[in-house]
């Protein structure tokens, strides 16, 4: 007695018939049989050959074709199987285990397998309700560098302000890389679970390598070499990279330093004296707003569980004034190329209002930085103390 | 050490490695002291397994046959312990090109028949002694890939075949499932060969005890081995590496048409010496 009959036509087993034999046996229990018709020449040569290989046994009780009778075969592979997270959608789940491993969120996992170490793999620690929609945003966000900036349009400069222009971007691209590899360094240590923090800090890290490719083609447009780069400047860079905890990276470079850094792009985009420079700040302007975005976000969700965080974030901004307390901050040079970009000239007066200028974004900056402090929980009055110990190199 | 059951396997492969090492912990886990050592042919395997220097053998079938003749010879046993599901009931065929216009095993006559190793019982010992049984003398040409792997590697069927495919011989023989493999990488191009041969179902692989092994262990051996579950996680990625969903009795009837195929070709004597001209592991 059949249980189901299968016509596999002239498919050989060398051409994709074992996809009509699987179908047909899949719902079929061990020990059911399955007639198999089928005009391949080496239909008899194979069958047994594959049948033998999947757990099954094959008979041929007559001419017109065979009878496979089923094994329990390979189905054991999916007993112990369970989905990647929470119900039957997968949804984020608090600590996902290391077994799941690369295995995509909701999909039905074989037991056994890697267990790869990912160390971030607590939800309050990673995980943002934001993420998902910061992430569709940021891809829908992305620009192509030779098209979006106008490369080609026609501008002359004095030398000097070229000069400015060159060793401002100079200082962009040297930060942008730092703010490249933070984020880089703690992909792979998220656990895969938590995919559109990893996608979002993916396009964090191709945004900040598409920052350091307009800055640094911008300060060649003209020819000349790059401008200085300074040892407290590198210093106050090197303590964000050497920071090991994910909260307190993401607090020191996003939150502080590329909350900074917007208020700066603002500024550039207000003062600058080409049509290129205006460009390329506007651009990652739009692009740091949303690191910003990311980085108060998941904080402040973190901070609401964990009413640790706040002095933890405290103390990592206390470390970072204290290991940069005898560097010299900002680059000199970075400074006064600030001025020359907003005076615009060199008259006493031009002079004074870009000195002006610079001060009114130093304040901007740290309004800015209270403002998110205070978000994240931090009353006005310490707010007001840990912004003024942020770095003077802004980032 | 004294307790250890120390099991040969044959390295043909680097997975070897991977699968006993896997083994060789599930059955400690288990409460079997089990070891392994490996070999790089199956002749010296056999000849420690009947001196007693080690307890167990995974042996291919012509390995089995020469450790059972090395035991009657000297007056001991081997003892059939288990085989894979997928070492029941194989065969080989022989192929020819379809265009060639050879449609029974009496028009290879007079040509040439490309097999695998000289040792191999699939590629080789089995498809030859069915053309001779069948009163058909060829040419052989053989491809020694591996010798002393008794067939385990694929080598020598891979080549003969892509020789077939390029004129040069007339017919290849191979396993079954050899064909259908090759057939599916394209070594063997869909439509452009047909069986003109095929053996009746034989054999392939049994895990074999000597008689030193302790009978006790042995049989707490073969119970874990037949308990091992293709649901298991921890040893499903193993039995995927060794080729079997399940273990099974080892029953030696399936070794009847080789046994007749060493006498045929001399291959092993009586008492399991290695008889066979210019074979050496």
């Amino acid at each position: 007695m059949t249980a189901g009959q299968v016509d596999l036509g002239a498919v050989g087993l060398d051409g994709g018939a074992h996809l009509l034999l699987r179908r047909a046996l899949a719902p079929l229990r061990p020990g059911d049989r399955l007639a198999v018709l089928g005009t391949h020449p080496a239909l008899r040569v194979h069958l047994p050959a594959w049948c033998r290989a999947e757990g099954h046994r094959v008979e041929w009780p007559d001419s017109r074709g065979a009878v496979i009778i089923r094994g329990a075969g390979r189905d054991g592979r999916w007993l112990g199987a369970t989905r990647a997270g929470a119900g039957t959608q997968g949804a984020v789940v608090d600590r996902p285990p290391a077994r799941w491993g690369l295995a995509p969120r909701g999909a039905l996992v074989e037991e056994g397998g890697p267990e790869p170490h990912f160390d971030l793999d607590d939800r309050r620690l990673v995980w943002s309700e934001v993420a998902p929609r910061l992430y569709a945003h940021a891809a829908a966000r992305q620009w192509d560098p030779a098209t979006a900036v106008p490369w080609d349009e026609p501008f002359s400069l004095p030398d000097d302000v070229e000069a400015a222009v060159v060793q401002v971007m100079t200082y962009l691209v040297e930060n942008e890389q730092a703010a490249l590899i933070v984020p880089a360094r703690f992909l792979g240590r998220i656990h895969p679970h938590f995919r559109e923090v990893v996608q979002l800090l993916a396009v964090q890290v191709a945004d900040e390598a598409r920052h350091m490719e307009i800055f640094n083609r911008r300060a060649l447009l003209r020819g000349g070499p790059l401008g200085t780069s300074s040892a407290g400047g590198r210093a106050s860079l090197f303590t964000l990279v050497e920071e090991s905890d994910f909260a307190l990276a993401s607090f020191l470079l996003s939150v502080l330093g590329e909350g900074s850094f917007v208020d700066l792009l603002e500024f550039l985009h207000h003062y600058a004296p080409d049509p290129v420079t205006r460009r390329v700040a506007w651009l990652a302007g739009q692009d740091e707003r949303r690191h910003v975005l990311f980085g108060v976000a998941h904080l402040s969700e973190q901070a609401a569980v964990d009413p640790g965080l706040r002095a933890r974030l405290r103390a990592a901004v206390e470390r970072r004034h204290d290991a940069l307390r005898d560097t010299a901050g900002l680059n000199d040079d970075v400074f006064d190329a600030l001025v020359v970009m907003a005076a615009g000239s060199w008259t006493p007066e031009a002079i004074e209002a870009g000195y002006r200028a610079v001060q009114e974004l130093e304040r901007a900056m740290d309004d800015g930085r209270r403002r998110r402090l205070e978000r994240l929980g931090f009353p006005a009055d310490e707010a007001a103390e840990l912004s003024a110990l942020h770095t003077r190199n802004f980032m | 050490m004294a307790e250890a059951l120390l099991m040969g396997a044959v390295a043909y492969d680097p997975k070897v490695v991977t699968i006993w090492n896997g083994f060789r912990v599930w059955f400690r886990a288990h409460g079997v002291p089990f070891d392994y050592v490996l070999y790089s042919n199956y002749e010296q395997q056999v000849e420690d397994l009947v001196a007693g220097h080690i307890q167990l053998a995974w042996n291919s079938p012509l390995a089995w046959l020469r450790a059972q003749r090395l035991a009657a010879a000297s007056g001991r046993t081997v003892r059939p312990l288990a085989m894979r599901d997928t070492d029941r009931d194989l065969t080989s065929v022989v192929v020819v090109r379809r265009e060639a216009g050879i449609g029974t095993p009496a028009d290879l006559a007079g040509r040439t028949v490309a097999c695998g190793a000289v040792d191999s019982p699939q590629a080789t010992l089995l498809p030859l002694a069915h053309l001779a049984q069948l009163g058909v003398t060829v040419t052989v040409r053989r491809f020694d890939v591996g010798v002393g792997l008794h067939g385990d590697h694929v080598g020598g069927e891979r080549d003969a075949a892509r020789a077939l495919i390029a004129g040069e011989v007339d017919a290849a023989a191979m396993l079954d499932a050899t064909h259908l493999m090759l057939g599916k990488e394209s070594t063997l191009p869909p439509g452009a060969t047909e069986v003109v041969a095929q053996t009746a179902p034989y054999d392939h692989c049994m895990m074999t005890a000597g008689e030193t092994a302790p009978a006790d262990l042995v049989d707490r051996f073969a119970e874990l081995l037949f308990g091992m579950s293709y649901s298991d996680p921890e040893v499903r990625p193993l039995l995927d590496l060794e080729g079997l969903t399940a273990w099974e009795d080892g029953r030696t009837e399936g070794y009847r048409a080789l046994d007749a195929a060493v006498d045929r070709f001399g291959f092993y004597g009586p008492g399991g010496e290695v008889t066979m001209a210019g074979y050496q592991p």
